[in-house]
């Protein structure tokens, strides 16, 4: 089918929903693609480009014309009268916050895909743009902070004296959090976090950064976002980050949760004690901040000259890469969209995913969907429980196993002494010599082998083969019998294990010559 | 020469005594890389001494029977010593003929059904050895001294024949000639129970009406319980083994090892052979370390895995045998280009790699890749292959040096240091589902953390399950990318993909 793909209209959207890369990709997935004339031109992806890729350039009419239109922002009132019942839309609609569109969009009789409405699941991380543009925001978070900070980031001894590196915390530690991190840390900064969720300490320190945590009751996340806290924990966080105010030059806060007021993580009192030339980034200011005092789409400084920045366009000011990694997004929905790759769309709602991002559809509004549990939490929280054990009773509980075991090793330990010394006292002579010397082997043999690396157990093995061989003494022993039967089974025997002590030390070694060290 | 008879016979058992220690020398110098070669050699010197030894005692024996004076109807029993001589230096020599070009030509991959068909020569050797030390007992014994040695005789029979069977099936599932899935016969365990409680009561019978009372002489009664006694035997090795699945094959093929060793050892009683002993229970308790350690390295009890049927009481099985969700591939350029831009690489190999022999292009993208100053490990899993330190040997073989061949507990901390993992034909020991999932047939089993590395490329052939018959999570993790088709094919692939500078 044709997929159209507008010049975003909305103001300051650099964007756009396909790169000549993703376009090809498209095409490869069997449909067509019509792109409106210019629609790259701020993502610096000329329409020449779109056009080698396979692409038709059209103007704004045919391109909404398309059957399946797919875009970044979601239509104006304008744009959506010029779709036709039954089109397919796709583009970031924020289905939670924006009732009116959607009854708009399904008075159309539009088919709508939100992109910000991919469920939280592994396998749908490939599709979700909110993580793909998080992760760009995070970068540019750090980007513009570096931008208007005074100084470096990184720490030097130079002859003009000693930097010290820049001190940045990061709050929240979701995938802009992360990118965040990552960029501050590869430019040399030291790099503090936090989140409400301690699991993601780990997360934290795999990026390098420093993990802080909340000294108080914390809680589990079941749908892969961290949810709004509880009054306590509100309390000694507000502790923590007045404290790191106190401390650090550069803030990122990132506490963001869809469809819900921003939480207030930094007063003005806060914003106070930091030192003059200090840069915040708030990366919730379009849904009201997490800073007090942050202006959307603005840089405040305050009066004791701390810049706060509230731009809501972080991953519009990327726009190549950004426009790149949507565009990976909408091939990835149209994977799943056309199974069969031959150009045919199938909306199946078996696929939560795809029932997930559908918002209308048929003139009926599908928003919300059937809630999705994030795959491995609910197995993982019924374990917990099962698992959930007082410390110390465990402890305890692990304790008088480990005793118990030890005791009856000691019980078996003695009842096999008390066998062996028996049935030696009651064996002919001739066992008991016998015995000592196997019962010294077995022992000797334990000690040799316990040591022996895993890399040569092959060998080893081939060795041991080899030696095991030595059953031919018994056999070369009876050779000179004039008994047949006795001749042939001894002469069976031991040509059968002569084979063995040729082939095993010989193969074991050809292994052996094998291994060498690195020169 | 001056020696007396029995300074003849102590000569030789002072040889012996030579040899078992040059055994033991011989297995302590295979622990290490750095003295395996010397104990190779002691173990060749030793196995050299025992020969001599035996050969020499065998034709003096006849020799001696045939001196003037000797009583005509002993004398009856021996052939000269020149017939007696080519008798050994024909069995050996047939052996030499038919083990050395085996030896020279096996594939390294193969390995693993090599060992296990020279397993099943010696259990039939130690089973013939058991017939003929019945038919011919030793001279001059009390009748104390004959029960025990009926005992051994019916111990090495058994332990012998088992180990014949056992190793045959294991040679045969491993050599892909019979399939390599569990045997599950209704009540199996009480199959095997029953199948030692008449083997007991065998025993017994044996030991009492084996042999004639008076001139010590096997009974024809005597053969038919003996000969029960190895179908026993054979019946047992046969069921026993079906029953183990080919994922476990590392452990039946070392515990089949240590069998071996305790045949011989049983044969050392009846014969009354200090060194054969020795020899015996050193490579016996060998084995049995060796299956302990697999066992520890799969979570699973010894006692499970020697009794069989790994992974059929779990219900869960079938329960999460479906896909988990989506996967994602890449291509060989793809794969190229990762590796090219990764600082540090981590390559987890498998029996997949053995199968597709890929272990030379894998080396070849090793040192490629070391060749740009990229950080080139292998992370090796305890039971990866069908043999013990199976792929160490197909990596040395390809001329990767041992060095960079890690063991999972030197590795697993690295992968989060790591920038792309490949993981070749390797499957149930990558499995996160081991330590996530505690319904999994695999809980439990200490397995190599890739999904931590930032990238992991899967070369597999299909979706299919491992041998666990478990699906994988790891392959529909966000960092994990599928790279089908053969794996040699594909390393290949991105061999010329790293040769052609983009």
């Amino acid at each position: 089918m044709q997929i159209g793909i507008p010049l975003e209209t909305l103001k300051g959207e650099t964007r756009v929903a396909a790169t000549p890369k993703t376009v090809a990709q498209l095409i490869k997935l069997g449909h067509s693609v019509i792109v409106e004339e210019g629609a790259g031109a701020k993502s610096s992806y000329p329409d020449a480009d779109y056009e080698a890729a396979g692409a038709t350039i059209g103007d704004r009419a045919q391109t909404w014309g398309a059957p399946i239109v797919a875009k970044i922002n979601a239509p104006n009132t304008r744009e959506i009268s010029q779709l036709s019942k039954g089109t397919m839309l796709i583009s970031l609609l924020a289905p939670g916050r924006s009732p009116e569109l959607l009854e708009k969009l399904n008075k159309r009789g539009v088919t709508a895909l939100a992109m910000d409405a991919v469920p939280r699941i592994s396998r749908a991380q490939a599709l979700d743009v909110l993580s793909s543009m998080a992760n760009i925001a995070g970068y540019r978070a750090v980007v513009e902070a570096a931008n208007e900070f005074g100084s470096f980031f990184t720490g030097q001894v130079t002859a003009a004296g000693k930097v010290p590196p820049a001190k940045v915390f990061v709050s929240g530690a979701g995938v802009a959090g992360l990118a965040a991190i990552g960029t501050a840390k590869s430019l040399g900064a030291i790099v503090r976090a936090t989140d409400l969720r301690a699991e993601v300490a780990e997360q934290v320190q795999s990026m390098g950064g420093e993990f802080v945590a909340v000294q108080a009751e914390q809680q589990q996340s079941s749908d892969g976002y961290a949810k709004e806290a509880s009054e306590a924990y509100n309390e000694a966080a507000a502790q923590m980050y007045a404290d790191q105010c106190k401390d650090v030059d550069i803030i990122i806060t990132t506490a963001l949760i869809p469809g819900r007021p921003a939480p207030r993580l930094i007063t003005a009192e806060m914003v106070a004690t930091m030192k003059p030339g200090s840069v915040i980034v708030d990366m919730a200011a379009s849904n009201g901040g997490n800073v007090e005092g942050s202006v959307a789409d603005k840089m405040v400084v305050t009066e004791n000259g701390v810049k706060i920045i509230g731009y809501t366009d972080l991953p519009g000011r990327l726009p190549t890469q950004a426009s790149q990694l949507y565009g990976t997004n909408v091939v990835n929905l149209f994977k799943l969209l056309t199974p069969n790759k031959d150009g045919e769309v199938e909306l199946n709602f078996d696929d939560v995913v795809l029932r997930g991002v559908t918002v209308t559809k048929d003139n009926e509004i599908l928003w919300p969907p059937p809630p999705v549990q994030v795959s491995a939490a609910p197995k993982a929280a019924e374990a917990a429980v099962v698992e959930v054990e007082d410390p110390e009773v465990k402890a305890a509980r692990e304790a008088a196993q480990a005793k118990a075991s030890a005791r009856n090793r000691l019980i078996m330990s003695a009842i096999a002494a008390v066998l062996v010394v028996l049935a030696v006292t009651f064996s002919p002579a001739s066992f008991v010599g016998a015995f000592t010397v196997f019962a010294l082997a077995v022992v000797v043999g334990f000690y040799v082998i316990s040591g022996v690396s895993h890399s040569l157990h092959t060998p080893l093995m081939a060795q041991t083969n080899a030696i095991s061989g030595i059953i031919l003494v018994g056999a070369v022993l009876q050779l000179g019998s004039t008994d047949i039967a006795v001749l042939v089974m001894s002469f069976i025997a031991a040509t059968i294990a002569s084979i063995n002590i040729f082939g095993g030390f010989l193969v074991s070694y050809r292994m052996l010559s094998m291994f060498r060290k690195e020169a | 020469m001056g020696l007396s008879v029995e300074q003849i016979d102590q000569l030789f058992k002072g040889l012996y005594i030579v040899a078992g220690i040059l055994f033991i020398l011989s297995l302590a110098g295979l622990s290490k890389q750095t003295t395996a070669r010397m104990g190779n050699i002691a173990g060749m010197i030793g196995m050299v001494l025992a020969l001599a030894a035996v050969i020499a005692a065998s034709v003096y024996e006849s020799w001696a029977v045939h001196q003037p004076g000797i009583p005509a109807e002993l004398a009856a029993t021996r052939w000269s010593p020149e017939i007696t001589l080519a008798l050994i230096i024909g069995a050996l020599l047939i052996g030499a003929l038919i083990g050395t070009p085996v030896a020279r030509k096996v594939e390294m991959t193969q390995m693993p059904e090599l060992i296990a068909m020279f397993h099943s020569f010696v259990g039939m050797a130690a089973v013939l050895v058991g017939f003929n030390s019945f038919a011919v007992p030793p001279a001059g014994e009390g009748s104390d001294a004959l029960t025990v040695h009926l005992v051994e005789v019916a111990l090495g029979v058994l332990i012998g024949a088992y180990t014949f069977t056992g190793s045959v099936i294991a040679y045969l599932k491993l050599s892909a000639k019979m399939k390599s899935a569990p045997l599950t016969l209704p009540g199996r365990n009480v199959l095997n129970l029953v199948g030692f409680i008449v083997f007991f009561a065998l025993m017994i019978w044996f030991t009492v009406a084996g042999v004639d009372p008076m001139t010590h002489a096997p009974t024809a009664l005597g053969w038919v319980l003996i000969i029960a006694i190895a179908v026993i035997g054979f019946a047992l090795g046969f069921h026993m083994v079906a029953a183990i699945g080919g994922g476990d094959m590392p452990v039946v093929v070392s515990m089949l090892n240590s069998y071996s060793g305790w045949a011989a050892a049983a044969a050392g009683f009846m014969l009354g052979n200090n060194l054969l002993i020795i020899t015996g229970s050193l490579v016996g308790s060998s084995g049995a370390i060796l299956s302990y350690i697999m066992c520890r390295a799969m979570n699973r009890s010894f006692i499970s895995v020697i009794l069989g049927g790994f992974g059929v009481d779990t219900g869960t099985v079938a329960a999460s045998d479906e896909e988990q969700g989506e996967h994602r591939e890449i291509d060989a350029a793809g794969a190229a280009d990762m590796l090219m831009n990764a600082k540090s690489v981590i390559i987890t190999p498998g029996y997949g790699m053995a199968v597709a022999k890929a272990q030379y292009p894998v080396a070849e993208i090793t040192s490629k890749l070391r060749a740009q100053g990229i950080n080139v490990r292998f992370g090796v899993h305890p039971v990866a292959g069908r043999l013990p330190g199976h792929m160490n040997v197909l990596l040395a073989e390809a001329n990767v040096p041992y060095d960079i061949v890690l063991e999972m507990d030197e590795i697993n901390e690295d992968f989060d240091d790591t920038d792309v993992v490949l993981v070749i034909g390797a499957n149930d020991t990558v499995n996160p589902a081991a330590l996530d999932d505690p319904n999994s047939p695999i809980a439990g089993m200490p397995v190599l953390e890739v999904w931590k590395a930032a990238n992991v490329i899967v070369f597999k052939r299909s979706m299919a399950t491992g041998y666990a018959g478990v699906q994988n999570p790891l392959f529909f993790k966000e960092n994990t990318q599928m790279l089908f088709g053969d794996a040699k094919q594909r390393v290949e692939d991105i061999l010329q993909s790293l040769s052609v500078p983009a």
